[in-house]
């Protein structure tokens, strides 16, 4: 069937059939690391690590058919994609359940997912092909359009509450604006506007818990049994694991339930603690890996849709490992960022895994 | 129309902002990594103290507080089995609300709130708090089934103090209650961690320091939600001592039931070494009530009862000695050259040089002409009334002084009362009056200002015993160490003794009070019949309010806290003293009719039960007294 689809695509006979190699070896190292510390993290729970396999094989085998996606086509299907996960966040805000406090939820009856999490890929791709349908850089009514496009979906999931996601998903298309070079004039200013809308924004967009959580990073310890919990537990397990760390399966702070949400979003933790600050420079340096193919494939794409999609899913990926690593030791708040390929949970995976199979697309696409 | 598009500078423009945020995240990487570095590097140790201070608990392993037995080896306090309720607040998020639901669960009492409320404010929070002790079988398995809704709350077997003789000893071993607020200011709080108890009153007060052991440490790993993983380390606690009492518990369940419902007080003494025999205070109460502290109502009622059982009669309570003290006054008369043999008439009364007022003798007919053998045997109060006089009240208040009145005895049990020897410069230093003559007249026969306590009573007998020898009373005969079992022997303790100007004044006074039991015409000839031994003693009645001049004393019309106390004092057998003895029955009438039979009683059987002596069923060779 894959065969077909490739046949159906003339324009692309000179590409290369296989799929981009050091990409797949890198994910599949990384995703062995997480295995590894998941078993450990969800403390040898076999039926876990099963779930864990399972998605992991689907999203694995949806990266492989997104990769024989040519790039024109995903350009087509960019703007229906987007507009709808657009009618799919409205959905949950008035359908959505309460997962976690919050609604961000569809259920689906045999499963449930995030709209949030399809934006992750829309948002980039409608932001790209819209960019790349004029002359780059872009004037300013196109950019004004992006603008648009990235602000409504954000908006619409930090209403779920989502504060982490709309930034993360509001960052991916803020990178691809980037790329297509709006003058550094203009990236300049906004830049000073945004920070001096902080404060702004602090008193009237912010929850009082987000706002709490900000507040708990600068002094975690000033609540050490309420909100800053999670931070010291965690910075504490981080600093605990030294160079080479208290052994697998041997970290306290882990094993003894210290670290909260040790399998999801504060994994890193356990990792750390258990493989010290060695096996942390491994799984940073594979993710760097990553990241710099994913920009190495951007560089050399053939047109511009390509680059811009490219570079803005590479820098979004850098964007999770980032904020994720960057809160689980202390620089920045918590906010409920997944650690990518490691971190338990089907959503997520999927998501980055449609994300490298686009990369995978685009990097098939260009001229052997 | 599409305008014509320079392809290569639009590629040109992609890749340099490419570049660009290719370096940013080389930035932030290095950002990751330098925050790693410290923290995994440089800030390692304190974070794995921080690590190590998170798993492993530490919980003071309490030590089993000594044993208390009396001379024969029977339990006076031991340590029985309770079901504890504990938590660990440092586990507890929200105290309050944990209260609240396990108030649902199980009765709490405001005063047990009150307690667990602060004691977590006075210890740190790492420390167990017990919140409720002997819990029954029922709220045992209620808690069971919802112990695991609560994370930092424990069931816990624990040691809890008994005594098995109940108010028999509620006087003298006293009692251990759980260390309340104000105990907390007193001690060394680091020599109580994990303990709930601490002695309150008696020996388990006087000898806490040898009872109570020394804590043990037990550290644990616990997971974030305190359950216990795993043991790391047990550092042993070290018992208690195990102290033995020279009490008689045989000796003083006897006295108690020679009381017979009677308020009153027992001390019986060994002369040769001070031990106590017995030490009886009536009525008592249940020392067990005390140990989980007792109900505001229940100790309501035994504080307001008219009876005083928490009143310990035979430490605190100072009576007059009355005619007890009349072999004392003749000592301290022939000590100061007052010729045993001159003789003084009694017709019933006695007044001062040109004063009217009469000194009435308790033999309204008079004793006729009294010498101090007699007076003593028959107990003239006039005889006594020309003493004291012929004396002055100072000479008796320096004579009864070196025998001990007036003073504390120094026995090992706090808050002894020193009684009162009344004197001139007391007098005006306490109540800014001078010393009337009158008053050195009734001093003679033990009334007026003069107090005694039923320990100094039987002191004073003792040291009559010993010829001059006086000893500090005292319960404590020998501490062992529970491990090595090796008995330490506590010495005896000797006061000044004091020397009388002739050795035989003391065999004067012995013989007469020899005959006041023995001899045809003695006030106590009532208990000198069937008997196979001597006992050298004393009757008193004490009165409690005094009789104007033209007014007749009749119990039976006397409202009974008004009647007389009874008293005896003696020791036995009188010419190798094993016991001294000093009973006080109050509003009991004459010291003959009711406290010499008690005294009599207990003498019996301590010397014939007891000690094997002067039984008719055998020779006296048998002693129980290790």
């Amino acid at each position: 069937m894959l065969r077909q689809a490739r046949h159906t695509i003339p324009e692309n006979s000179t590409a290369s059939n296989h799929v981009d190699r050091p990409l797949l070896i890198a994910i599949l190292i990384v995703f062995g690391i997480g295995m590894i510390v998941l078993y450990s993290a969800t403390g040898a729970d076999s039926d876990q690590m099963l779930k864990h396999g399972i998605r992991a094989g689907l999203a694995f085998a949806l990266m492989f058919i997104v990769s024989r996606i040519s790039s024109p086509t995903l350009a087509r299907w960019s703007l229906n994609l987007y507009l709808f996960a657009l009618l799919l966040l409205v959905a949950v805000l008035s359908i959505g359940i309460i997962g976690k406090g919050a609604q961000r939820w569809i259920d689906l009856g045999l499963f449930r997912f995030q709209p949030s999490e399809i934006m992750k890929i829309a948002i980039p791709m409608a932001t790209a092909w819209v960019l790349s349908r004029s002359i780059l850089p872009p004037k300013i009514g196109v950019l004004l359009l992006t603008v648009v496009i990235v602000l409504v979906p954000s908006i619409l999931i930090m209403r779920q509450p989502d504060l982490g996601t709309a930034l993360l998903v509001a960052l991916s298309g803020v990178a691809v604006i980037f790329l297509a070079g709006p003058s550094w004039k203009l990236v300049v200013s906004v830049v000073c506007v945004m920070i001096a809308a902080a404060p702004v924004l602090w008193s009237l967009v912010l929850e009082d818990y987000q706002r709490r959580r900000i507040l708990t990073l600068f002094d975690p310890w000033s609540d050490p049994l309420g909100a800053g919990y999670h931070s010291i537990q965690s910075i504490i397990a981080i600093g605990s694991g030294g160079i080479d760390g208290k052994g697998w399966l041997s970290g306290t702070q882990s094993q003894l339930e210290f670290i909260p949400e040790r399998s999801t979003d504060f994994i890193f933790s356990v990792l750390a603690e258990e493989f010290g600050i060695l096996g942390v420079l491994l799984l940073l340096s594979l993710y760097l890996f990553l990241v710099i193919r994913g920009l190495v494939i951007a560089y050399q794409a053939e047109d511009n849709y390509s680059r811009l999609l490219a570079g803005g899913l590479s820098v979004t990926f850098f964007f999770y490992v980032f904020v994720n690593v960057g809160m689980v030791s202390g620089i920045l708040p918590v906010v409920g960022v997944p650690l990518p390929f490691i971190s338990y949970g089907g959503t997520s995976m999927v998501t980055l895994m449609v994300g490298f199979g686009i990369l995978m697309s685009i990097s098939r696409g260009k001229k052997a | 129309m599409i305008p014509i598009r320079d392809h290569m500078n639009e590629a040109l423009v992609v890749r340099g902002r490419l570049i660009f945020l290719f370096v940013i995240v080389l930035v932030l990487t290095l950002v990751l990594v330098l925050r790693l570095s410290h923290l995994q590097i440089i800030q390692h140790k304190k974070f794995t103290a921080l690590a190590l201070e998170n798993r492993i608990d530490l919980f003071s392993v309490s030590p089993v507080r000594g044993l208390i037995f009396d001379r024969n080896g029977h339990t006076l306090a031991t340590n029985v089995r309770s079901f504890n309720l504990e938590i660990l607040p440092d586990k507890v998020a929200d105290l309050e609300q944990l209260l609240d639901e396990l108030g649902q669960v199980i009765e709490l009492t405001p005063a047990q709130l009150e307690r667990f409320r602060s004691l977590t404010r006075h210890r740190p929070s790492f420390e167990v708090q017990t919140i409720k002790a002997n819990l029954s079988e029922r709220e045992v398995a209620t808690l069971s089934v919802n112990l695991h809704r609560y994370p930092g709350v424990r069931l816990q077997v624990r040691l809890q103090r008994n005594y098995p003789e109940g108010e028999l000893t509620a006087h003298s071993v006293g009692y251990v209650g759980r260390i309340g607020p104000d105990d907390m200011k007193q001690v060394d709080l680091n020599a109580y961690q994990g303990m709930d108890y601490i002695g309150k009153s008696g020996i388990e007060n006087q000898y806490e320091d040898i009872l109570r052991g020394t804590t043990g440490i037990s550290m644990v790993e616990t997971n974030a939600h305190g359950k216990i993983i795993r043991h790391v380390n047990t550092d042993q606690a070290e018992a208690g001592k195990t102290i033995h009492l020279s009490l008689d518990i045989e000796l003083q369940r006897e006295g108690v039931r020679a009381l017979d419902g009677y308020e009153g007080a027992i001390v019986a003494l060994d002369p040769d070494n001070g031990e106590v025999l017995a030490f009886v205070s009536m009525p008592s109460y249940d020392p067990n009530e005390f140990v989980n502290g007792i109900g505001e109502r229940q100790y309501g009622d035994l504080r307001t009862s008219e009876l005083k059982p928490l009143f310990n009669r035979a430490l605190y309570g100072q009576y007059a000695p009355g005619s007890t003290i009349k072999g004392f006054m003749s000592l301290i008369g022939m000590d100061n050259g007052i010729d045993p043999k001159q003789r003084v008439f009694c017709p019933g009364w006695f007044s001062l040089p040109g004063k009217t007022h009469r000194y009435r003798c308790w033999k309204k007919t008079g004793h006729g002409w009294m010498d101090s053998h007699e007076a003593i045997v028959q107990s003239c109060d006039v005889y006594f009334y020309d003493l004291a006089q012929k004396l002055g009240i100072d000479k008796i208040h320096k004579g009864m002084s070196r025998l001990g009145f007036g003073q504390t005895t120094g026995i090992d049990l706090l808050g002894e009362q020193s009684g009162l020897m009344p004197s001139k410069a007391w007098k005006s230093k306490a109540r800014n009056e001078p010393w009337f003559t009158g008053e050195t007249v009734i001093t003679g026969i033990g009334q007026g200002y003069m107090l005694a306590t039923p320990l100094q009573l039987a002191v004073s007998m003792a040291t009559l015993a010993n010829r001059g020898k006086r000893i500090t009373p005292r319960f404590l005969s020998g501490i062992e160490y529970p491990q090595s079992g090796i008995r330490e022997e506590i010495e005896p303790q000797l006061e000044e003794s004091i020397a009388a100007h002739q050795d035989h004044y003391f065999d004067l006074v012995i013989q007469s009070m020899h005959d006041v039991v023995h001899g045809v015409r003695g006030t106590a000839r009532g208990i000198g019949r069937d008997i196979n031994y001597t006992i050298a003693g004393k009757t008193g009645t004490a009165q409690v309010r005094s009789i104007a001049q033209n007014e007749e004393y009749n119990e039976e019309l006397t409202e009974k806290k008004y009647r007389d106390h009874s008293l005896f004092v003696g020791f036995a057998p009188h010419d190798d003293p094993k016991i001294a003895i000093a009973v006080i029955v109050e509003h009991a009438g004459s010291g003959s009719r009711t406290a010499a039979p008690i005294a009599r009683r207990m003498i019996d059987f301590y010397l014939h039960k007891q000690l094997g002596l002067f039984s008719d069923s055998g020779p006296a060779t048998e002693t129980v007294n290790s």
